[in-house]
């Protein structure tokens, strides 16, 4: 049971998804534009939004910038399918997942429920590598110190990749790990994660330390 | 056509009949400036001996005697000079002369006219010139009478001929030359024939090679130039023609684009609408729930016809993207199987690994596709061979089934063909293979049909390190 705000422009498509989301028991908000959507999300504070990229007015990736730069309110695009546009756009402006049109409503669900599941696998206590800690009890990343904001998918990240320093995830394991999709994930979802996770915890994102690059294959925890 | 293929070439032909005109032109020249010039040469001298003679018997007649004696015609003869013959009766001059030379009919004509009379003879090759000319007496009252002296005189016409030799040699050098001019001038000529036939042709080329914008300038006013500007029209017209189709079928496409974007709206709403739906379908009325139920299903076909159209319609219109990646076609395809809950009714012949660089997705509708296929219209077994080429992934889908009808083959990859009338309400959107063709060249592969001994056989030939416009994927 999640607190959602669904910001879709046409009516029924709005109506029919709020039936059915809360057929899954969710509690959703709707807003029919862009700028309702962000006045509904300041006042509603859900704990996911699902939007619509085609809106009139304000679009959704400016709606979906907005709500990533006043916090870690993960974002689920409905976009066109495929539409590499609307992917790179939307995963760019800072949305956790996507899923396309016409959205099946059990898919989406399962996509919310993953997206809002923050920790994974064993809560080993607490990990420290040089200057980043990473407490995967209380679900706390800090750097120098200071904690650092991230949203339940960037979080999830990198207790998936910390788990096991050293050893390489493929885009594929990541996908089914983190974002649990079990077949043919998109692995740009990975990439920009991974992007904007480094814009957090690396003090050079293009020269990372904590989460590298291994060319051809995936991503790898340190070694730090 | 047997003829050898330079002497087909326009330039060879030009060539040919210029030299032969030239020396057909050149041996009527030679023939007649020789002959008339021969002729004028031999009359002159001719005249110039008869006057010669003419005017030496002229000067020595009056001092003659009548009848004469030998010594006045031996006199006579050496006025004339050697090779002559002086006769009066039976009397004849002395030093005697080949007179064998002299014809009777020379002697005929002299002695019944009263003029000079000349004749041509060739003996033993030579050519001569005969004078003969009686002398007259001419009376103080100023009639002539022959006075019964003739006199004969041969000149030796080798010199003359020699002079006639040397004209006709000359005539024959100078046509000599004018045969490399004439090939000279055959070549320009037919250069400047052969270029703008040279540029249509090369225009022509372009043209059928598909470069509608060729064009060749045309020069001058000549057949040729009309003939460019005729080409030049033509092409104008096709690329109008093709402008006009291209844009049509560009409609029709963005047409087919728009209508299945229009109705991604309305399907999201049943699409989410209908699993409501589903889920309070146990407590209707029976008809009630079959209908819920229809709705339900057909919604879902629906949805993949949208989906599947919009895909086709990002391959028409050149938007679809590859995103290849590193990957085990091995293990794509395994996952493929296993994801579709495929995995026991399908038999894996692959190695352990195939490694490559491929567009996951996009084979993953292609196997998908081909798998699926092979299971509704085949027979079990159906097998999926996978073999690594040095260049290629080779994936090769065959069912045990009866194969597909020959009629169908060519058709098979036709969007919405549909192999008989019976099976036009199979899950399938009709795009299924189409799409599954495309997404095989858009590897830079490609996907074929055939029937083998007992079933259908679909093989997927992929690059393994196919061109990709950039590469997004590392970063």
């Amino acid at each position: 049971m999640a607190a959602i705000l669904l910001i879709e422009d046409d009516a029924l498509v709005r109506r029919g998804l709020e039936l059915a989301l809360h057929r899954h028991g969710h509690d959703v908000r709707t807003a029919d534009t862009g700028e309702a959507g962000l006045r509904e999300f300041q006042a509603f504070e859900p704990d996911l939004v699902v939007l619509d990229l085609m809106l009139p007015g304000m679009d959704g990736f400016a709606v979906c910038r907005r709500i990533r730069a006043s916090g870690e309110v993960p974002v689920i695009m409905l976009t066109a399918r495929g539409d590499d546009f609307d992917v790179v756009g939307g995963l760019e402006a800072g949305a956790d997942d996507y899923v396309v049109k016409p959205a099946k409503p059990t898919v989406l669900d399962a996509r919310i429920r993953a997206v809002l599941r923050r920790g994974t696998g064993t809560r080993d206590g607490v990990r420290v590598h040089r200057d980043l800690r990473i407490d995967t009890a209380a679900l706390m990343v800090s750097l120098h110190g200071e904690p650092v904001r991230l949203t339940p998918t960037e979080l999830r990240l990198l207790l998936t990749l910390s788990r096991a320093s050293g050893r390489v995830f493929s885009r594929q394991q990541l996908l089914e790990e983190v974002w649990e999709q079990s077949y043919i994930g998109d692995s740009r979802l990975v990439d920009n994660c991974v992007q904007r996770l480094r814009a957090k915890i690396e003090a050079d994102p293009a020269a990372p330390e904590y989460v590298q690059t291994v060319r051809g294959f995936g991503y790898r925890f340190g070694p730090v | 056509m047997t003829r050898r293929p330079w002497l087909r070439g326009l330039r060879a032909r030009l060539l040919v009949a210029f030299v032969l005109v030239t020396v057909l032109g050149a041996v009527a020249a030679v023939w007649s400036s020789a002959g008339s010039a021969g002729g004028a040469l031999v009359t002159s001298y001719q005249r110039q001996v008869t006057r010669t003679i003419g005017d030496q018997i002229g000067a020595i007649a009056p001092q003659l005697t009548y009848p004469p004696d030998q010594g006045a015609l031996d006199r006579l003869r050496a006025t004339v000079g050697a090779n002559a013959l002086v006769v009066y009766g039976d009397l004849r001059s002395a030093d005697g002369v080949d007179t064998g030379l002299i014809t009777d009919e020379l002697r005929l004509a002299v002695r019944t006219g009263d003029r000079l009379v000349t004749q041509r003879t060739v003996v033993d090759g030579e050519p001569w010139l005969l004078v003969g000319t009686p002398v007259m007496i001419t009376a103080s009252d100023g009639t002539r009478t022959p006075s019964g002296i003739e006199v004969y005189a041969v000149r030796d016409l080798t010199g003359v001929e020699r002079e006639i030799d040397g004209l006709t040699r000359s005539a024959i050098t100078t046509a000599a030359w004018a045969l490399p001019l004439s090939g000279l001038a055959a070549l320009l000529a037919a250069g400047s024939v052969l270029r703008p036939v040279r540029e249509l042709r090369d225009t022509a080329g372009r043209l059928a090679a598909g470069d509608l914008d060729a064009r060749s300038p045309p020069q001058g006013a000549d057949e040729l130039a009309e003939l460019t500007v005729t080409v030049n029209e033509m092409a104008e017209s096709v690329q109008t023609s093709m402008a006009e189709m291209e844009r049509m079928r560009a409609d029709a496409r963005r047409f087919a684009a728009d209508v299945s974007h229009e109705l991604r709206t309305p399907l999201s709403t049943l699409t989410a609408v209908v699993e409501v739906l589903a889920d309070t379908t146990d407590g209707m009325e029976p008809d009630a729930r079959e209908s819920a139920r229809m709705a339900i299903t057909e919604t879902h076909r629906l949805v993949r016809l949208v989906e599947d159209l919009m895909e086709v319609s990002r391959f028409d219109a050149g938007t679809a993207r590859l995103r290849v990646e590193e990957a085990d076609a091995v293990g794509a395809v395994r996952d493929s199987l296993r994801a579709r809950g495929w995995w026991d009714r399908v038999e894996l012949v692959a190695p352990e690994e195939v490694p490559a660089r491929l567009d996951r997705r996009r084979l993953d509708v292609v196997v998908a596709n081909l798998v699926g296929n092979a299971l509704r219209h085949g027979e079990p077994p159906v097998r999926v061979h996978v073999s690594a080429l040095p260049e290629q992934v080779r994936i090769a889908v065959t069912d045990s089934g009866p194969g597909l009808p020959e009629h169908v083959v060519p058709h098979v990859f036709d969007r919405f063909y549909k192999a008989d009338a019976a099976r036009t309400r199979t899950p399938g959107s009709g795009l299924g293979l189409a799409i599954a063709l495309e997404n095989a060249r858009l590897h830079g592969g490609d996907l074929t049909a055939e029937n083998t001994d007992h079933g259908a056989r679909f093989v997927l030939r992929l690059p393994r390190d196919p061109e990709e416009p950039g590469d997004p994927e590392e970063r």
